[in-house]
């Protein structure tokens, strides 16, 4: 039985499912540091799709691979809770300010750094944008096919793979050959929760980054179980032109921001009374908005 | 040469709305810069296309009719739109932000590198001088959407990078023709010129797509329900409220992500986006994503327990109560008084 190689693209990002008043500061701007990081969540539904490939095909790897500030561990952390086998996070100061093309360029370098890879996993799109760009990008600068929308995996035998989506309207099922990016929709199978014994096992999983700030010395832990090494490479430890690296590798830019301003219309205020929902709905009628 | 392109989706030889809607806008911004307006349409027995599209003021038609390219796929269209952009440059492409526009969108940008702006509410045209650079840029799209975790609306463009291409959802732009007897040229790519057969790797084995939607972008009155409904079958409520009025149900995201009801009740941002007589918003707190999707209904009434929530600012009536017990007296005061 054929064994995969599985690389599972995911984001750290900011829960804005969770945009509470506390989120909002005094001048109406956001307070990101008061909205907590999260795995997003479609990200979460990619993994699972490549652990049951794992489950099936004993032998595969997955690894995870996220971009992003050296507290994006997490998401490798995460990972490894529930079953990928390590991961790679790719922070330096010269992705900052990347748009969706300069990311997918060093994600894709870093794949291609990789090695030898089977699957591409990503979520369709991330909570924080919405823009489901990163996945086709991605492929496109491998110059492989995409299959993006994935609900199930409904077959897979060594290189043929049979795929449903789901689209707009409806549903899809293809078949093509790997390798393969797919991108996982938040419809498929949820993310399995955190296994005990692998939490206990990886909980001290570290980046070099997040060793030094912590300041603690656990060397001979380090020496002795590499596992717990979480790979970090900078943008030395990959191959790239740096014009197409972070905010000038990224066609497209921010030129204004503003606030939204509630342009307060002179609404009714009614309370939930009986004499007042009448009233209400006789002006609506009368006005023939209804009826 | 630098024109404004639309990418047409089609199925069953019918060209989608969003594609109308933006040949419309498209329309617009071509007249600004003075200059036309094209569209591609890729796909088979594309004969009843032209008089679909032409109307909206299309100069140029490109059409690539292959029994291979029907339905879509995502590197068979890319490399014809690739194709396409590299001879005739366009300046701007404008692609609908459904299942197809941004499967194909983003591998488009990336083969051309350029940039891509997704789920845009509003595009126009505008200046942009460069401090750093000391440059002034003339007629640049201004691709403008709501961004993180709301209120805020940003403002994009592509200073560098042809095409300018943006994503807009279904709804947002409005539809119109320009003129019934407009004159514009067919041009009939030859297929084997745009594809290589190595394009075709994927074999679609099943598909089903719906034909008759929910006609919530129609409807002329919209209960529309969000987290603080409660439960799935608190919505059966809205869902009664909104057979009496003869309107349709909507939904938030929220209402959804907690499975109230189906995706394809969204309204907002990443959702559709309507414009009915009366919206009628049930616990729904009116985060900027879901007002893009409703604030220009012609009225609103906002239920709410919270009488600070952001919805009433933009509402004609603000009931503050629960929707459990609001909504009954609305149907019972409703049939009461057009009996
Ligand atoms: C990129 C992006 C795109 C997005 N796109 C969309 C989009 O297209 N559409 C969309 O809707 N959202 C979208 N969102 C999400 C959006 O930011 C909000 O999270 C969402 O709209 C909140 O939904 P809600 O108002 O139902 O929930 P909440 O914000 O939780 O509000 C619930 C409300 O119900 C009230 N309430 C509670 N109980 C009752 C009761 N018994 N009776 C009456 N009222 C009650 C509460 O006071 C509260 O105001 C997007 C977010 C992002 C980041």
């Amino acid at each position: 039985m054929k064994a995969y190689s599985i690389i599972v693209l995911a984001k750290q990002v900011p829960d804005t499912r969770n945009v509470g008043k506390d989120a909002m500061k005094a001048d109406g701007t956001v307070n990101r540091a008061a909205l907590p990081a999260i795995f997003n969540p479609e990200d979460l539904n990619a993994l699972e799709q490549a652990l049951r490939i794992k489950d099936r095909y004993p032998g595969t790897t997955v690894k995870i691979l996220t971009m992003g500030p050296v507290r994006a561990a997490e998401v490798i952390r995460e990972g490894l809770y529930r079953g990928a086998d390590g991961g790679i996070l790719l922070t330096d100061r010269a992705f900052a300010g990347s748009d969706t093309l300069a990311t997918s360029y060093a994600l894709s370098q870093a794949i291609k750094k990789m090695g030898k890879t089977d699957l591409i996993i990503a979520g369709r799109q991330a909570i924080d944008g919405d823009t489901a760009q990163v996945g086709p990008q991605v492929a496109e600068k491998l110059n492989m096919l995409q299959i993006t929308y994935v609900e199930e995996v409904a077959e897979l035998k060594n290189d043929t793979i049979i795929l449903k989506r789901r689209l707009d309207r409806g549903v899809e099922t293809v078949k093509c050959k790997l390798p393969l990016v797919m991108t996982v929709n938040g419809t498929a199978p949820e993310c399995r929760v955190r296994n005990a014994k692998l939490l206990m096992q990886y909980k001290r999983a570290r980046t070099i980054t997040e060793l030094q700030r912590e300041n603690e010395d656990y060397t001979h832990l380090y020496n002795e179980r590499s596992d717990l090494n979480i790979a970090e490479w900078t943008v030395n430890d990959i191959e790239t032109d740096s014009s197409q690296l972070g905010l000038t590798g990224s066609p497209t830019k921010v030129k204004t921001i503003v606030n939204v301003v509630l342009q307060a219309k002179d609404s009714k205020v009614i309370s939930d009374s009986d004499a007042d929902i009448e009233n209400m709905m006789i002006e609506l009628i009368d006005s023939h908005v209804i009826g | 040469m630098n024109n404004v392109f639309v990418y047409c989706e089609i199925e069953d030889g019918q060209v989608a709305e969003v594609s109308l809607e933006l040949l419309t806008k498209g329309r617009t911004l071509a007249n600004e810069l003075a200059c036309s307006l094209e569209a591609i349409a890729v796909g088979h027995n594309l004969e009843g296309v032209a008089a679909q599209v032409i109307p909206y003021g299309v100069d140029t038609l490109y059409l690539a009719d292959d029994k291979r390219l029907y339905p879509y796929q995502t590197l068979p269209h890319t490399s014809v739109v690739v194709k396409l952009f590299r001879e005739k440059e366009p300046q701007i492409a404008l692609l609908g932000a459904t299942s197809i526009g941004r499967d194909l969108g983003p591998r488009v940008s990336s083969a051309l590198n350029s940039g891509l702006t997704a789920d845009c509410t509003s595009l126009e045209i505008g200046t942009h001088f460069d401090r750093r650079a000391n440059k002034n840029y003339e007629s640049l799209l201004y691709q403008i959407r709501p961004a993180f975790g709301g209120n805020i609306i940003a403002t994009i463009i592509n200073p560098d990078h042809r095409p300018q291409m943006a994503t807009v959802r279904e709804g947002v732009m409005k539809k119109s023709i320009l003129d019934p007897k407009y004159k514009g040229k067919v041009v009939q790519l030859n297929v084997a010129d745009y594809v290589d057969d190595s394009d075709f790797v994927v074999e679609i084995i099943e598909r089903h797509i719906e034909k008759s939607r929910l006609n919530i972008k129609g409807a002329p009155i919209i209960v529309a329900g969000g987290y603080g409904v409660g439960s799935k079958e608190n919505f059966n409520l809205l869902f009664e409220l909104a057979e009496v009025l003869g309107g349709e149900v909507g939904a938030s995201r929220a209402a959804i992500d907690a499975g109230y009801v189906d995706s394809a009740r969204q309204i907002g941002q990443t959702g559709i986006t309507v414009r009915p007589k009366l919206y009628i918003a049930c616990g729904i707190s009116g985060q900027i994503q879901h007002r893009a999707g409703m604030e220009q209904s012609a009225q609103i009434i906002a239920i709410n327990t919270d009488p600070e929530a952001p919805i009433n600012s933009i509402a004609d009536y603000v009931i503050t109560g629960s929707i459990t017990d609001i909504i009954p007296k609305m149907i019972k005061y409703y049939k009461k008084n057009t009996k």
